[in-house]
């Protein structure tokens, strides 16, 4: 008994309310006429193209700086390389990976701008965080319209100048990871290989580098930087590594959402993805100051279900589409949640 | 000698003013626009924006940092309107039943809002952010599904075509510029809205009697160091939440003023730009976390619209396009909180330093004179 | 002076901790316009005693106290500090309880304020009113006034020096009309001398006025200069409670420190000034708030123990923390003829130092990850160890397996008491704790290892052993070892040679077999100000 209740106080009610209420959903589903196979198909589509930017914010949670609300840096990194591979014509995985390390360098280097500048703020890193992510976007967008892009399919008809808001992938590398080696059973269920292979692919390298020496020296600065700097790790270094290898998964992560989405969004839209991706990890069990690979499986598992199930079983057993309010209410429920807890560094 | 020294700081600590005044000034002539008209722009703007802006000095003055949950009052505010328009109260009386209706709200959000910031000490501004959004989901659920059906409205125009829900567009046509025009007054080619300047001037007033008495003295204490007003029996919690109440009442009646100045109300959106645009405004005056004034107020209201006025032009004329003089005029506005936020910070740390080396001196002061 | 009652007494107060005896039969009293001196040695129990008189919850939450603490011959039971307060007692703790951005006035007054007479008040409550700002000015001036200083009512405290902050606390505390009792805490830990004579000259002003004063310091000159009684406190229990009259700073020194002989050594002293010089520290200076070393020479050979001992506050632990860059410092370090780069932790432990922090939990330990991870990382760190190829090559990742096998040997050899390598290090007792951060130097294979405060806080057992593990490492391995400690029996028992350091600097370095006495001489500060009054005869001659 007493066991239960420690495994509920460090679990956490809501992530149980959640679970529960997922569960709920799954059982409730063929009452509704809403197709099971259909449904976890489309729970682990969205889970494979969401992981990697949940994923993203765990090096920065690890070091101590917090939630990466800055995530939109790396994403136009990530959006940076993405056009540039189309722009060039590259095509299938070529294209895929060519997105990647285009977007690379520029990623990279968002992220050691970003980490010296958070080192000099520590402690009011959040905020700060989100306003130069923000001011960002922005700056980008002013990019998009004037820098030379021509590819017929990426730029405005008219005016043959300045990019579109919205950019089809298709036939150039939409879906590549999904459909590799896919597994169809039934009419309605295809099992993405690629992606999850790939996003699995991505955790086991996390995984690895956190029991690196690095890795190791990182999570010791988040745990305790006094004890880290006792043993001759430079605290300002970890963090900024940290935040580099954020930056880069972030613009990895949104080339992975980009294929499977099947569309590269430009402009307003990396304002406010970082948000889901840090309910995620919060739902996944992390806190403001750890974050394991478990945190982010389950985390995208749970967030992506309820965002799949919520619309289509509520929608029908309330004929009514409330499926955007409660994604609101739900995905910052439970960051307030997680900034209202105290944290758990024991002194 | 000194007199460098003091010029150095003197830009230094109002660096956000004068980049931004800079800037400001860049852009009036290629916008084309004539002094007149955004002086009558900037007028009509210090009356309907003023008020919101006032509404984050409380939260600062407790420690409390820059209140993003105003947006909670703002809500509340849009929720007195639809009543106001439901019920078809027309003129300043329109307004007056909307605050009355919007203020017993804002009072239990600021409530809530405060609760959960004490929870989250030292995390406030992120913490009102996402509080924020979350508000806004409960908003939707009420605006969108419970009006019209668990409670309900009489005039079926401001509700959408299904039945219930109301429309994304409020026609505020019955309360329009009530305020505003109540005396109508024009010197020269200016017109002002002389009510609209008198009520923001007696909050204006209520601003510098609240800091004369105890609870604005006792808040002070808590926003300066909680630790040593929790120790002296200051009851910290209590001050904190008051502090957050008062902002969110503030906000409230602050949207109803904005808005009747508008005209329609959009009313799924009109509150979410709301602490953005306040927040801006008041750091662009050169306000910080912790300290802020009336004068950061107005200034950061004048500059701040002043250029948001000029700039899609100058964009338009300068860059040949409207689209980049807006999202340059974003950027302006995300990039000048950034960068206070990053300054207060830096150099908040650099005092720090500074207090430490002072510390250092005093104390390797050579033993002299003998012992007793 | 008549048969009036003591203004406070204090009856057999005793306390424990979790079983651990802090204070015992502890008895004196307090009279009207009395100055009393309480001094002891760190630990001696002077905090708690003070958290017990002021009402401090965390007495009442392990368990209360034994005796009776008694007004005016009525016995108190405080609940919360806002009772001691109310009964008379101000206390000015050694942090300063002010709010920086406020004036002198409004931090004199400050939650006392005095308000204008206002009808809002009866509706929405006291905290509307308007403060009556001419009135605070003038309650804050006749406070400063009392104490006889010249501060200056306007003055933002975060930009006055320190010692007017120590003032306008002590202006505080008289502020208050209840004020009877007023205890200080070290209030000329952070004075220049010159202050310091202002500070006692206004105490006095304040005893002549009817307060009593209970003033604890570590500076007994000052005790001797200006209290009417002093009391010595040591091991929990009152040695000596004696008027002042007659009694000479060295008396005091003795009273503090003196143990009865019979707990003697049982090492022989080796005589090491045969062995190379491995440690030379010429001029170090340290900035650790606490505990400022100002200048301090030293030379270590090789294979010795050093100890090093002092008064609190003194600057023992700056020494360490300085020379491992853990605080800012400068001066000279050079090891076996290298000089080593200061503010730079790395750089010392790349020369072979190691140190084990009196900082635990804030330093010593990551306290949410297991023993195996806590015990090899500075040596994964620093020299490479515990990680192991993975990926054909390509990674170096933690070698789990040789993390766990040092732990256990760790485990076995230090005794420790845990459920498993696994374990979190929070978990652990205290003196557990103590035995993982050893374990982690040792993990080093240091050539010099600096301990602060190795015993702190853990039981007698556990005492013992983590004693004759420094002591054994030292014989069989060649460790050179400096151990900076409180306690001076600790010292006594295994150096080979012990400083005291006093005021930042070393006063002197005596062979364990000294007298006490001596010991307590050089930690009294009389052997400084003896050297300053030859100094100072030598300048006017």
């Amino acid at each position: 008994m007493p066991d239960l209740k420690k495994f509920i106080t460090d679990f956490g009610w809501p992530r149980i309310i959640i679970f529960l209420f997922l569960v709920f959903l799954f059982i409730a589903a063929p009452f509704v006429n809403v197709r099971i196979d259909a449904s976890i198909a489309d729970v682990l589509n969205r889970f494979g193209q969401s992981a990697v930017l949940v994923l993203a914010l765990v090096p920065m949670v690890q070091a101590g700086c917090g939630l990466n609300f800055g995530l939109p840096l790396g994403i136009i990194g990530g959006l940076i390389g993405a056009t540039m591979s189309m722009q060039f014509g590259l095509v299938g995985f070529a294209g895929f990976f060519g997105a990647i390390a285009l977007a690379a360098p520029f990623a990279l280097a968002f992220g050691w701008g970003y980490g010296r500048l958070l080192n000099k703020v520590k402690g009011e890193e959040m905020t700060i965080a989100m306003y130069v992510g923000f001011a960002s976007v922005m700056l980008m967008s002013i990019m998009w319209l004037i820098l030379p892009y021509n590819s017929p399919k990426m730029v405005w008809g008219y005016a043959g100048k300045g990019l579109r808001t919205t950019i089809s992938v298709e036939g150039y590398w939409s879906k590549i990871l999904n459909d590799f080696l896919a597994v169809r059973i039934g009419k309605f269920f295809i099992f993405p290989t690629g992606l999850i292979l790939f996003v699995c692919f991505c955790a086991f390298l996390m995984w690895l580098f956190l029991r690196t020496k690095t890795g190791t020296a990182m999570t010791a600065v988040g745990s305790n930087p006094d004890y880290a700097r006792a043993s001759g790790i430079s605290v300002d270094k970890m963090r900024t590594i940290s935040v580099m290898l954020s930056t880069l998964l972030g613009a990895v992560g949104i080339i992975v959402y980009e294929q499977s989405f099947g569309f590269i969004q430009l402009y307003d839209s990396p304002l406010f993805m970082g948000f889901p991706a840090v309910a995620a990890l919060l739902i996944g069990g992390a806190s403001v100051n750890k974050a394991s690979m478990v945190n982010v499986l389950v985390g995208t598992i749970l967030f992506q279900g309820l965002l799949t199930m919520t619309p289509s079983v509520i929608n029908s057993l309330l004929q009514n589409d409330m499926s955007e309010v409660i994604r609101i209410m739900v995905s910052n429920g439970i960051i307030l949640y997680a900034l209202t807890r105290k944290t758990k560094v024991t002194k | 000698m000194s007199g460098k020294r003091s010029i150095g700081r003197f830009l230094r600590d109002n660096a956000v003013v004068l980049i931004f005044l800079a800037i400001t000034v860049a852009a009036i002539k290629p916008s084309g626009y004539s002094l007149t008209y955004i002086g009558q722009e900037i007028i009509t703007r210090l009356g309907r924006n003023s008020f919101l802006v006032l509404a984050l000095l409380l939260p600062i003055f407790a420690g409390m940092g820059l209140n993003f949950g105003m947006t909670l009052g703002a809500m509340a505010g849009q929720i007195g309107l639809i009543f106001a328009v439901d019920w078809g109260v027309a003129g300043w009386r329109g307004l007056v039943f909307a605050v009355l209706i919007g203020v017993p709200i804002s009072v239990f959000l600021g409530w809530v809002c405060g609760k959960v910031m004490n929870k989250a000490k030292g995390r406030e501004m992120v913490t009102g952010y996402i509080l924020a959004f979350f508000m806004d989901g409960v908003y939707q659920f009420f605006v969108l599904y419970m009006l019209g059906q668990a409670i309900p409205i009489r005039s079926s125009s401001i509700l959408l075509s299904r039945g219930y829900g109301i429309r994304n567009t409020l026609n505020l046509q019955i309360v329009r510029q009530s305020l505003d025009t109540i005396v109508p007054l024009k010197i020269g080619p200016f017109v002002f809205p002389i009510v609209t300047f008198l009520v923001i001037a007696a909050l204006c007033v209520f601003v510098v009697w609240f800091k004369k008495i105890k609870l604005g003295q006792d808040m002070r204490a808590v926003g300066n160091d909680i630790v040593v007003a929790d120790a002296a029996g200051v009851p910290v919690e209590r001050t904190r939440i008051i502090a957050i109440i008062i902002s969110t009442v503030l906000a409230c009646v602050g949207q109803v003023i904005f808005l009747q100045n508008m005209g329609t109300m959009a009313t799924y959106s009109a509150h979410t730009q709301t602490g953005f645009f306040a927040v801006a405004a008041i750091l662009v005056g050169g306000a910080s976390v912790k300290r802020a004034g009336l004068p950061n107020v107005f200034i950061g209201v004048i500059l701040l619209h002043a250029l948001f006025v000029v700039s899609p032009m100058a964009g338009q004329r300068l860059f040949g396009s409207a689209m980049i003089g807006e999202y340059f005029r974003q950027f302006i506005g995300y990039g000048i909180i950034a960068l206070s936020l990053v300054l207060y910070a830096w150099r908040a740390r650099k005092e720090a330093a500074a207090a430490r080396a002072q510390q250092r001196e005093g104390e390797s002061a050579p033993v002299n004179g003998g012992a007793a | 002076m008549g048969q009036e009652s003591p203004l406070l007494s204090l009856e057999h107060v005793s306390k424990e901790f979790y079983g651990n005896r802090v204070l015992h039969d502890v008895c004196f009293e307090l009279r009207k316009g009395e100055i009393l001196g309480l001094v002891g040695e760190n630990g001696a129990g002077k905090t708690t005693l003070m958290r017990i008189l002021f009402g401090m919850p965390v007495i009442a939450e392990t368990g209360g106290f034994g005796g009776r603490v008694c007004i005016d011959g009525q016995e108190m039971k405080f609940q919360s500090p806002f009772d001691a307060l109310d009964a008379g007692i101000g206390m000015v703790h050694q942090e300063f309880s002010l709010i920086p951005g406020f004036t002198t006035t409004e931090n004199i007054v400050l939650n006392r304020e005095s308000m204008k007479a206002n009808v809002l008040k009866y509706v929405f409550g006291e905290r509307m009113s308007v403060l009556d700002r001419p009135e605070m000015r003038r309650r804050a001036e006749r406070a400063i006034a009392k104490l006889d200083v010249k501060l200056d009512p306007d003055m933002l405290v975060s930009e006055m020096p320190v010692g007017h902050k120590q003032f306008t606390e002590i202006a505080r505390e008289i502020n208050r009309e209840k004020t009877r009792i007023l205890v200080l805490d070290e209030p000329t830990a952070v004075l220049t001398e010159s202050e310091a004579e202002i500070l006692l000259a206004s105490l006095r002003k304040l005893a002549a006025q009817g307060i009593a004063i209970i003033f604890i310091s570590h500076r007994l000159h000052e005790v001797v200069s200006v209290a009417d009684r002093v009391v010595v406190l040591r091991d929990g229990g009152v040695v000596k409670d004696t008027p002042v009259t007659g009694v000479t700073v060295r008396d005091i020194a003795s009273w503090m420190v003196g143990r009865d002989i019979a707990t003697g050594r049982t090492e022989a002293v080796v005589d090491r000034s045969a062995s190379p010089e491995l440690l030379r520290v010429e001029g170090l200076w340290v900035d650790m708030p606490g505990e400022r070393v100002r200048s301090v020479n030293l030379s270590v050979r090789e294979g010795e123990i050093f100890g090093i001992g002092g008064l609190a506050g003194q600057g023992k632990l700056g020494i360490p923390n300085g020379i491992m860059g853990l605080h800012h410092a400068a001066g000279k370090v050079i090891v076996a003829g290298k000089e080593v780069p200061l503010n730079d932790p790395r750089a010392a432990l790349l020369e072979g130092m190691a140190f084990v922090s009196e900082d635990r939990r804030g330093v010593g330990l990551l306290l949410d990850e297991s023993l195996d991870w806590n015990i090899a990382f500075t040596a994964m760190q620093i020299q490479d160890r515990y990680l192991r190829k993975a990926l054909g090559g390509l990674f170096r990742v933690r070698d789990e397996k040789a993390m766990r096998e040092l732990a256990e040997e760790y485990i076995k050899l230090l005794e420790i008491k845990c459920t498993s390598h696994r374990q979190a290090a929070k978990e652990l007792s205290g003196g557990n704790q103590q035995k993982i951060c050893l374990a982690k130097a040792f993990a080093v294979r240091p050539r010099l290892l600096f301990v602060s405060e190795p015993t702190r806080g853990i039981d007698v057992g556990a005492k013992k052993l983590v004693l004759d593990t420094l002591h054994r490492y030292n014989r069989e391995y060649g460790t050179t070892i400096v151990m900076v400690s409180s306690e001076l029996e600790e010292l006594r028992s295994i150096c080979d040679r012990v400083a005291i350091v006093d005021e930042g600097r070393i006063a002197g370095i005596l062979p364990p077999t000294a007298e006490l006495a001596e010991f307590g001489f050089l930690m009294s500060g009389e052997a400084a100000a003896e050297a300053h009054g030859d100094k100072k005869e030598a300048a006017r001659a």
